[in-house]
């Protein structure tokens, strides 16, 4: 053990370092500069927002909301039934029952349509896994987060209502109640 | 006593008491205010304007709550603890002058319940009972985390109650007088928070132990017991103990400026018909002051550990207490028998001796610090 790697000893003393160390205030006058460090928080701006009373607009790409099923511009769904979405959801929140489309009237583009497609609020953690997994981005997050039940079966949510863009925020009747 | 004279003091009584209940409302409207300025939020604000009315709906929910009593709990005891806590603290207000001597129907009417003539003798003897409702509650609860917190609070409170004693004592000294009216008249021309600073931050420290704010809340330290002694209190019975400990909070800050911040005197009198308004303004303006203070500290400093909170009462304010008051003794009688010049000059030389004499003593007592480990013979 002939001395190759560097010791305590041979580090360099940061002198100036030790020196901030001992300049910082002790006892009595620590406690008054933290009195003064906190009244000085006094003067600054409230970060509160009034939330039911004003409702700030979500950020422009913010998408922590509930999901919404898209159309092609042609009216067609998006979605094709292949409920890769419900596989991927690790809380078994959605359920799908793909069908195959009639030739003359198609409801999405391809063999195969979803003919029910239900999400369950109350079991959805909104991790998003499943627009991940969706393979013709029908189904995305929006920004919309007031979602308030006052029963079971209002959390699920159908493909009629999915199928919707969302309201405004701050004019779902359940959210509303507070303000 | 003629009619008239029982219509004034009952007036006052009905007055004070009414006072009192609105001004804890206010206070802990405003403390829940401020703390929450100090963290950039807004605080409470929906009910009423800014949320003036939050403290009035919550006493009227915990009156419409069921009050539980536990079955291991010592009834009788357990029932008469709250009212303990709640009538000495108003009790001890009744000694403060909150407003000069107003004329009414021709007769001069003090504006304060009672001038006793052992008025802070009064105010330290309803302090003192207020430990007795800690106690009572916590050990009639017949449940652990209550006991704790009582046995806590009971020694927290002894301790502090001798450091405030002797801050008093030095006012008392330098006054000369018991009575408040008395005190508040002596410091027409200084306040005795300037020739009495020391006393008055050994009380401000002593105060807020004795009435377990923060940092001194041991007695209800939530993080470790709970709510202390009073767990297994709930509704009307839990709103007492509350009330009690926010009235208690506004009689110490009253007493406070009474013995050092010159009581109901102010800057600017107010003249005519509203003569009386202006003694009565500075009165409110200076608790409140003082109650901001209090939040402040709140706001800032963590709960004090339980041994280190005895080493500071018993290690530092009671020492420096009775140090005190050698030197309040010292700058009183001194001047008296040898002249002004002479007189000040020696007891500032007494006083710079007993201090140094003290701090060698201290230093011999302070057990020396270990050396610092020596480098040598560590491994290479």
């Amino acid at each position: 053990m002939s001395g190759t790697s560097p010791t305590p000893e041979d580090r360099p003393v940061d002198r100036a370092a030790d020196r901030a160390v001992d300049r910082r205030p002790a006892g009595w006058w620590a406690i008054v500069k933290g009195l003064g460090t906190v009244f000085k928080q006094a003067f600054r701006p409230d970060n509160t927002e009034q939330y039911p009373k004003e409702i700030a607009p979500p950020p422009e790409r913010a998408h922590t909301g509930r999901h919404r099923l898209n159309r092609h511009e042609n009216g067609l769904e998006k979605c094709i039934g292949c409920e890769l979405c419900a596989y991927a959801c690790p809380a078994d929140a959605i359920w799908v029952e793909g069908e195959d489309n009639d030739p003359d009237e198609p409801v999405s583009p391809g063999e195969r349509y979803a003919k029910d497609y239900q999400i369950n609020y109350l079991r959805c953690i909104m991790c998003g896994l499943c627009v991940e997994a969706c393979p013709t981005r029908a189904l995305t997050l929006t920004s919309y987060y007031e979602m308030a039940f006052t029963s079971r079966e209002e959390a699920i949510w159908t493909k009629e209502q999915l199928l919707e863009p969302p309201p405004p925020l701050g004019t779902d009747p359940v959210a509303r109640e507070g303000r | 006593m003629t009619g008239i004279d029982w219509v004034l003091l009952v007036g006052r009584v009905i007055l004070v008491f009414v006072a009192l209940l609105i001004s804890v409302l206010l206070y802990i409207w405003m403390e829940r205010k401020v703390i929450a300025d100090f963290q950039t939020r807004t605080g409470p604000m929906r009910a009423g304007p800014r949320g003036v009315l939050v403290t009035f709906a919550d006493g009227l929910k915990l009156f419409f709550k069921e009050s539980i009593s536990p079955t291991n709990a010592d009834r009788p005891v357990y029932l008469l603890a709250p009212i303990i806590a709640t009538i000495p603290a108003f009790l001890a207000f009744s000694v403060i002058p909150f407003g000069a001597p107003v004329v009414i129907f021709g007769r001069t009417v003090p504006l304060q319940l009672a001038d006793l003539n052992i008025g802070v003798l009064w105010v330290l003897a309803m302090t003192s009972i207020g430990v007795y409702a800690v106690v009572l509650a916590g050990w009639s609860s017949g449940s652990n985390y209550p006991l704790l917190g009582a046995v806590r609070s009971t020694a927290q409170m002894v301790s502090y109650e001798v450091a405030m004693s002797l801050a008093l004592v030095a006012v008392i000294m330098f006054s000369g007088h018991l009575k408040m009216s008395e005190i508040v008249a002596q410091q027409d021309k200084v306040w005795n928070v300037i020739p009495q600073f020391p006393a008055f931050v050994v009380y401000l420290i002593c105060a807020l132990a004795e009435v377990n704010r923060p940092p001194f809340d041991l007695a209800e330290a939530e993080s470790e017991l709970v709510a202390g002694f009073h767990t297994e209190y709930s509704g009307i019975r839990f709103a007492l103990f509350y009330l009690g400990e926010y009235v208690n909070t506004v009689t110490v800050s009253a007493i406070a400026v009474t013995l050092f911040l010159g009581g109901w005197r102010g800057w600017w009198p107010f003249h005519g018909a509203a003569a009386w308004l202006g003694p009565v303004l500075w009165f409110v303006l200076k608790v409140t002051a003082v109650i901001y203070v209090y939040i402040l500290v709140r706001g800032t400093l963590p709960r004090m550990r339980y041994d280190r909170l005895m080493n500071f009462g018993w290690k530092y304010l009671i020492p420096f207490g009775l140090f005190w008051v050698l030197a309040t003794g010292a700058i009183v009688v001194l001047p008296d028998r040898y002249g002004h010049r002479r007189g000040a000059f020696m007891a500032v030389g007494i006083i710079v001796a007993v201090w140094l004499v003290m701090s060698l003593v201290k230093q011999l007592l302070e057990s020396p610090r270990p050396a610092p480990a020596s480098r040598e013979g560590l491994a290479t």
